[in-house]
């Protein structure tokens, strides 16, 4: 089964591989693991996917939390949350075949970002789930090439943890800058 | 004041108290080797640099103190490796300074350049590079603390050499640390101290699995106390040898692989196990789906992600052992398990009589006889620094620790060629103290040059080389497991009394049992180190033993009567 690990790590060179290292040398498996930055400038907000029971998922959180970098790390199994994920896919489409492909996108709320002769380029946000659908309604016309992202999770409503959500550094107006990993 | 980086290591250095530090210069570390010469401070110039954690961790074990190496680039930090290793296996706190190449220079591949911060990612809690003079001060104070709090390990700080020559202003207060603070994790809710309160006054047939934790806690007497409260055997991990008496009459031994039949045996039937600081290694718990399998578990340990690791247990408290067992000792009742521990004490007799301490001299030198010796002259006080193998379980059986920090060993990470080492810094922590090296001929032939070190910085160490002429423990595996096919076990050593003789140092040759008393005292008596030779039986195995794999009550017991004590007739 899934489990999302959301972990607030500080924005320095190396947190990264340490918390790869981590996952690598005790086996835990990751599905996807995401990063970049968050609201305020010193921190990087990690996704982590692991497939694993309950048990070593929560073995997986203890270890996190023993990393010098890392600042919490939450758990968002028990939480009502947003998970989301982006796919670009190359999907095999001729000037025939090009309406029926536009419906479906239509159908899944994504969007078509680049059309050439034999193909289109659709860009799709969602769960996991919705991502999936689509591959598998896109499948009989031909994925030439398909990059996703991983996923990003959120709890849905307040966010629990008051030492995260008080900060008195100001908030990053632009998060442009990438994490230095 | 602007100084530069060297010197700040220093200054850093004298602020966390440190007197003594390990280790080998070379290009990268020069300029603080160069700066070493302004502060008060000892330097201990090893032979190898595996050999300076492996000083600094004795150093450590020995007092408590953090023990501190220094090394150079590429080929001097990759030696710390495996010291490394062997001080995070056995959660103790070191703070490793290495030198790097100019920052300039990092990933090209530069002379002596080595990603020491990759390599030793997994085996120190944390590290650091640092390629400025002004990052100096807070990398190497928040070092100290990570390496000191919670579940203690090794930290290494790698500083480049322009971080080294480059100016700053030392600032100590604005280097104070706060982030090994982040994870105070929450103390044990009340409904769980409850619920392990009212299973230890409810249990029949208790057992305590005592850990080092107990020694990194400083929780010893109140582990005693709960145990003579509640009237509970305890049980002892290798690593736990000291932290609790051995000879308190609720002292079972230790536990495990080598444990007496009646410490596993206990452990099997009881219907209560407290373990307290230890992590149910492998080692001490046979196969776990037939560990223990009557008995509720409670487990309390500072480290969250040890909770049912690898057995599962019915209450976890996580938390400092000292503070916790404060918390819980209050409710807990007194208690009388006379019955459970006179059925343990039923199965000591049966043991008893296989233990070849109480067969008669048959002409032979057995390792026990030599541990027991040692026990009975050292009257139980040394400090004794083993090495990995046969003659660490023979120590660990008949040398029976009672002082705190009295067995400094390799439990982890079963580190061939520590204990010499090992020794030279626990003898500097505590220059008081007597402290021996059991050691097997194997490991000796590990570290030995480091004789050369006890010498150069005058430290009075004694040497018990267990020669089997083997690298006993595999052989006895590859006897037990391989059909006795010796596949590089037989191993030649040099003439060891003539090679205490060329490092300049009392060396004697014992191989009978009637001259080992002469032979210790003439190492106690001599003015540096002393080492003895002691020619043991060849192939004698260290019982009782679960095989790997095994439920840990199926034991190879003690042959009963010995066949090596029927050949006694033998001239040795």
């Amino acid at each position: 089964m899934t489990h999302v690990l959301v972990v607030y790590t500080d924005d320095e060179p190396g947190v990264l591989t340490r918390v790869a290292s981590l996952f690598r040398r005790r086996g835990f498996n990751i599905h996807s693991l995401t990063v970049g930055p968050t609201e305020r400038p010193s921190v990087s907000r990690m996704t982590v996917v692991v497939d694993t029971d309950a048990n070593t998922a929560r073995r997986a959180v203890e270890h996190l939390r023993k990393l010098v970098n890392v600042l919490e790390v939450q758990q968002l199994g028990q939480h009502a949350k947003v998970v989301r994920d982006l796919a670009l896919i190359r999907v095999s489409a001729n000037a025939t075949q090009r309406s029926e492909v536009l419906q479906l996108v239509q159908v899944f709320r994504s969007n078509v970002v680049d059309i050439a002769e034999d193909s289109l380029v659709i860009e799709c946000t969602g769960s996991l789930g919705k991502i999936e659908a689509l591959v598998d309604t896109l499948r009989p016309f031909g994925i030439l090439e398909m990059g996703r992202t991983g996923a990003v999770a959120m709890t849905r409503g307040l966010r629990t943890d008051p030492s995260l959500v008080s900060s008195s550094e100001p908030v990053r107006a632009e998060s442009s800058q990438s994490m230095s990993v | 004041m602007e100084q530069t980086g060297a010197q700040i290591i220093w200054e850093c250095l004298l602020k966390m108290g440190v007197d003594t530090v390990f280790g080998y210069p070379g290009g990268a570390i020069l300029p603080t080797y160069d700066a070493m010469t302004g502060y008060p401070v000892r330097h201990v110039l090893v032979r190898h640099e595996q050999s300076a954690v492996h000083m600094a961790d004795g150093y450590s074990r020995a007092s408590g103190r953090t023990g501190v190496v220094v090394a150079t680039s590429g080929p001097g930090a990759t030696n710390l490796v495996t010291g490394l290793a062997t001080a995070m296996l056995d959660s103790i706190p070191l703070v490793a300074i290495t030198g790097q190449v100019g920052s300039g220079l990092l990933g090209t591949d530069a002379f002596q350049e080595v990603d020491i911060t990759g390599i030793t990612l997994p085996v120190t809690k944390h590290n650091y590079l640092v390629t400025r003079a002004e990052d100096i001060a807070p990398a190497i104070r928040e070092a100290f603390a990570v390496a000191t709090s919670g579940r203690p390990g090794p930290v290494l700080v790698d500083i480049t050499k322009d971080a080294q020559q480059g100016k700053a202003t030392f600032e100590w207060e604005k280097a104070m640390p706060t982030r090994h603070l982040r994870h105070i994790p929450p103390f044990p809710a009340a409904a769980e101290l409850e619920r392990a309160v009212a299973m230890i006054n409810e249990a029949k047939r208790p057992v305590i699995l005592a850990g080092h934790g107990i020694q990194l806690s400083g929780a010893r007497a109140e582990v005693l106390t709960l145990a003579e409260r509640a009237d509970i055997p305890f049980a002892i991990t290798l690593l736990g040898l000291g932290a609790v008496p051995a000879t308190h009459p609720h002292s079972l031994g230790m536990m495990g692989m080598h444990g007496e039949a009646w410490v596993n045996q206990a452990i099997q039937e009881a219907d209560l196990l407290i373990a307290l600081g230890m992590r149910f290694d492998d080692r001490v718990t046979g196969r776990l789906k037939a560990y223990a399998p009557d008995a509720k578990k409670i487990h309390i340990d500072i480290d969250f992600s040890e909770f049912n690791k690898n057995v599962p247990v019915d209450v976890a408290l996580g938390g400092d052992l000292l503070q916790v067992l404060r918390a819980i000792l209050p409710k807990v009742q007194s208690a009388k398990h006379g019955p459970w521990l006179e059925r343990i004490n039923s199965w000591r007799g049966d043991s008893a009589v296989r233990d070849i301490k109480n067969l008669p001299d048959d002409g032979h030198l057995y390792a026990a006889h030599v541990m027991h010796d040692l026990w009975k002259l050292t009257k139980g006080a040394a400090v004794v620094v083993t090495d990995v193998g046969q003659h660490q379980m023979w120590e660990a059986q008949y040398y029976h620790h009672d002082g705190e920090r009295s067995l400094i060993t390799s439990g982890g990470a079963g580190t061939m060629g520590f204990a010499l080492p090992a020794a030279i810094g626990a003898k500097m922590a505590c220059p008081d103290a007597e402290v021996w090296v059991v050691a097997g001929d194997g490991g000796f032939q590990m570290t030995f040059a480091e004789l050369m070190t006890a010498v150069q910085e005058d430290v009075k160490v004694n040497i018990a080389i267990i020669n089997n002429g083997f690298l006993g423990m595999v052989r006895q595996w590859q006897e037990l497991f391989y059909e006795s096919r010796y596949a590089a076990t037989p191993i030649l050593s040099p003439d060891f009394v003539k090679l205490a003789e060329a490092f300049g140092v009392h060396g004697q040759r014992v191989d009978k049992r009637a001259d080992v008393a002469s032979a210790v005292a003439a190492a106690r008596a001599a003015k540096g180190t002393a080492l003895i030779e002691f020619r043991v039986e060849q192939e004698d195995s260290v019982y009782p033993m679960v095989a790997a794999g095994a439920a840990l009550h199926d034991m190879i017991r003690r042959p009963s009567p010995s066949p090596l004590a029927e050949t006694g007739a033998d001239p040795v």
